[in-house]
């Protein structure tokens, strides 16, 4: 063998002992130099009209500046959560009032048809009052976020919060089209899970399936709402619009947080690697047309979502209504699950009740708070529940404080997905072990998240 | 090259090009950012001599056509459209294995002429791998509404290849594109691409591997590009590339082609 023939050996140890000399991040290094030189060579070359040059990029070095980019990012963001919360309020009040009402007639009709209490029960009490609760509840939210999303989507505002975002994704060992994916996420988390296919490496298109679910999707908004009116109603005697926007963004921004630590978390343990780079097309901003985009927005998604959360709700508020008339020993099965499950609730500053609706509420995130409210209504007095305020009451009631409203968010945010995202993730993935990681990590995040709060609020005496 | 190589991949799509019906004197292979006309290109060029074929064991779509230009059989390889040729894409991977082991006679980078700062990005990355590169500046038409007007002279001057400015949806230009590429495929007329230059430590490492590479292997892709992403890439490109250069080593030395395992 001729002296100065390289082998492999020489020459990867070679490789090695310059890369170590070169540092990190050199493909940084290599894509900026580029970029740099493109730049360079453009400038020489190409002359644009001044005027024409360019209302696209004035804006764009506004909203993706590093000072006022993530600023400017929340506003927007509260913006839509405010008038959310303000424009859902009437609807959603009338709505119930219509349907309740209804309610009422169907109860009467029961009775001139001398129909058994069983069959009233089931049908009116149990099907039929979820169903109204959902669609009270879910649809006036629904109807105002998601043409507002789908603008935002439309102008091709979401490019640019990935933009914005990157850095922090990239430093968390992410992906940053993790953050489009999210947005999916924002109106169904199995939609956000099909939608990381956007993520070309198999590594970071597992972590972001894996933390997708911390993005609260649509079933969940209306909880985070509900939750918000009531804990702005406890610690101000009156439910206000501003602090329950400030909360629900809160809340947000916290599953973005915990997204990025999980995702940190697991880029350097059982998905260890680098973030790769990618290009990401800025497209031009367009002004949607407001025509189409409300047929796509009402039609595609709401009704879409409203629809599916129906489905889900019929039975599961039968089988509910059934779960807390049927008694053993004169306990309902209801009481009898939620007293097994009250040690564990109360440590998680919750209740029994509350734990078993996340369980029970498990085929989808809409029917939680039904299902809560039933079961709190099935062992007292019945309530028409025609506002949030007499929701408030009735959580009172049944030994609600402010920091139970808290963890009631933090749980619903963090908690296991619900089971058509496990069915999705289960198919993207194809691994039995990712799937049930994807329910076991967000369930023991949500359990530690919630049982520190609470501990913390009881140390100093807080509630 | 008298190799027997597997028949995976690239080697299994320049295979069935070359038992293919069609006889061809050269290879060029079509390159660019999604959206810039190099379908209307490839169109242009090839007419209905075309075929789409699968890249073996990917699930990414190559276009090849041939066309005859002044007595000259070519065959055209429609590379998928990509950003750059250094993220992870299945897309982009394969574009990069065509152009750097596939060894075409030339690529043609089809550039949009109303965004050529991106487009360059490209065109600088493939100018790294081969010397044998010629723009196709497209989409003047949609410029020229943008108002927007680009020195073709001192942009060529500035990279050091041919650019050809085009209409392709017209067939404007064509005909000079395809002159461009027979004279740099068959009139020995090369290009000298400006090359990119890097900070001052990268640039020490390169030399520093560039020489050794030398030393060793004869490639015809540039032996800045192979050292660069021996030192910025991921494992698997790094093991194609040391396979590549193994199948590249100069005559007059001696390799071992036992005891060394990758």
């Amino acid at each position: 063998m001729s002296t100065n023939t390289v082998t492999n050996q020489n020459l990867f140890q070679r490789i090695r002992k310059l890369r170590e000399r070169l540092g990190p991040n050199l493909r940084d290094r290599v894509v900026a130099t580029l970029y740099r030189q493109a730049e360079e060579i453009t400038s020489q070359v190409v002359q644009k009209n001044a005027a024409q040059r360019d209302l696209d990029t004035f804006i764009d070095n506004i909203v993706t500046s590093k000072i006022l980019g993530l600023p400017l990012m929340l506003l927007m963001f509260s913006g839509v959560l405010w008038l959310t919360i303000t424009g859902a309020n009437y609807p959603s009040a009338l709505l119930s009032k219509l349907l309740f009402g209804f309610e009422a007639r169907l109860t009467a009709a029961f009775h001139s048809l001398n129909a058994p209490a069983w069959l009233h029960g089931m049908v009116v009490l149990g099907m039929y009052r979820t169903l109204a609760w959902v669609v009270s509840v879910m649809l006036p939210p629904m109807a105002i976020f998601f043409p507002l999303f789908t603008f935002f989507e439309d102008l091709g505002y979401l490019p640019r919060v990935a933009f914005n975002l990157d850095r922090f994704f990239k430093k968390a060992g992410a992906h940053g089209k993790q953050v489009l994916t999210m947005c999916m996420g924002f109106g169904c988390n199995a939609a956000g899970v099909i939608s990381c296919r956007i993520i070309e490496s198999p590594r970071e298109r597992l972590v972001a399936i894996l933390t997708n679910n911390f993005v609260p999707c649509n079933g969940r908004f209306p909880t985070l709402f509900a939750m918000a009116a009531i804990l702005t109603g406890t610690l101000f005697g009156a439910s206000h619009h501003l602090p329950a926007t400030l909360f629900v963004t809160g809340i947000v921004i916290s599953g973005i947080g915990i997204t990025l630590i999980v995702s940190w978390l697991l880029s350097k343990t059982l998905l260890k690697g680098v973030p790769s780079s990618f290009t990401l097309e800025l497209p031009p901003y367009r002004l949607p047309k407001i025509g189409t985009l409300l047929v796509r927005s009402v039609l595609d998604r709401t009704i879409f979502v409203l629809l599916r959360a129906v489905i889900v709700a019929l039975p599961a508020g039968l089988f509910t209504w059934i779960f807390a008339n049927q008694h053993l020993n004169g306990v309902s099965l209801l009481d009898l699950a939620a007293g097994g499950l009250q040690g564990f609730g109360r440590l998680l500053g919750l209740d029994g009740y509350i734990i078993l609706a996340f369980i029970l509420g498990l085929p989808a995130n809409e029917i939680v708070l039904p299902i809560l409210i039933m079961s709190y209504l099935s062992q007292g007095a019945m309530l028409e529940l025609e506002s949030i305020t007499v929701l408030k009451e009735l959580l009172l009631n049944n030994g609600w404080t402010w920091l139970t409203a808290l963890n009631m968010s933090l749980f619903s945010l963090l908690h296991f997905p619900c089971a058509t995202t496990l069915l999705t993730i289960g198919k993207e993935t194809r691994n039995v072990k990712w799937t049930l990681l994807a329910a076991a990590i967000p369930t023991g995040v949500a359990i530690v998240v919630c049982f520190l709060v609470t501990q913390i609020a009881h140390l100093f005496n807080l509630v | 090259m008298g190799m027997t190589r597997k028949a995976s991949g690239i080697y299994a799509f320049l295979e069935e090009l070359r038992t293919s019906s069609q006889d061809y004197q050269a290879i060029v292979a079509l390159a660019g950012n999604p959206n810039t006309g190099k379908s209307t290109v490839f169109n242009g060029l090839t007419g209905l001599n075309q075929h789409t074929g699968n890249w073996p064991g990917k699930t990414v779509v190559l276009a090849k056509g041939f066309y005859r230009h002044q007595g000259k059989q070519l065959a055209l390889v429609d590379l998928p459209g990509t950003y750059s040729l250094l993220a992870q894409s299945v897309e982009e991977q394969v574009a990069r294995d065509f152009i750097c082991f596939g060894e075409p006679d030339a690529v043609v980078v089809v550039t949009d002429a109303t965004c050529l700062e991106r487009n360059l990005n490209l065109a600088l990355q493939i100018m790294e791998i081969t010397s044998q590169v010629i723009m196709c500046l497209n989409l003047l038409d949609e410029a020229k509404r943008k108002q927007i007007q680009i020195d073709r002279e001192k942009l060529q001057t500035l990279l050091g290849i041919p650019v050809i400015p085009t209409i392709a949806r017209n067939q404007d230009g064509l005909d000079d594109l395809k002159t461009a590429i027979n004279r740099m495929v068959f009139g020995g007329e090369s290009a000298h691409p400006r090359t990119v230059r890097y900070d001052h430590d990268l640039e020490a490492a390169l030399t520093e591997l560039v020489a050794e590479l030398e030393a060793s292997f004869q490639t015809r892709v540039n032996p800045r590009w192979l050292a660069l992403r021996l030192l910025d890439s991921d494992y698997p490109l790094v093991k194609k590339i040391i396979s590549y250069l193994n199948h590249n080593r100069r005559h007059t030395l001696k390799s071992t082609p036992q005891g060394v395992k990758l």
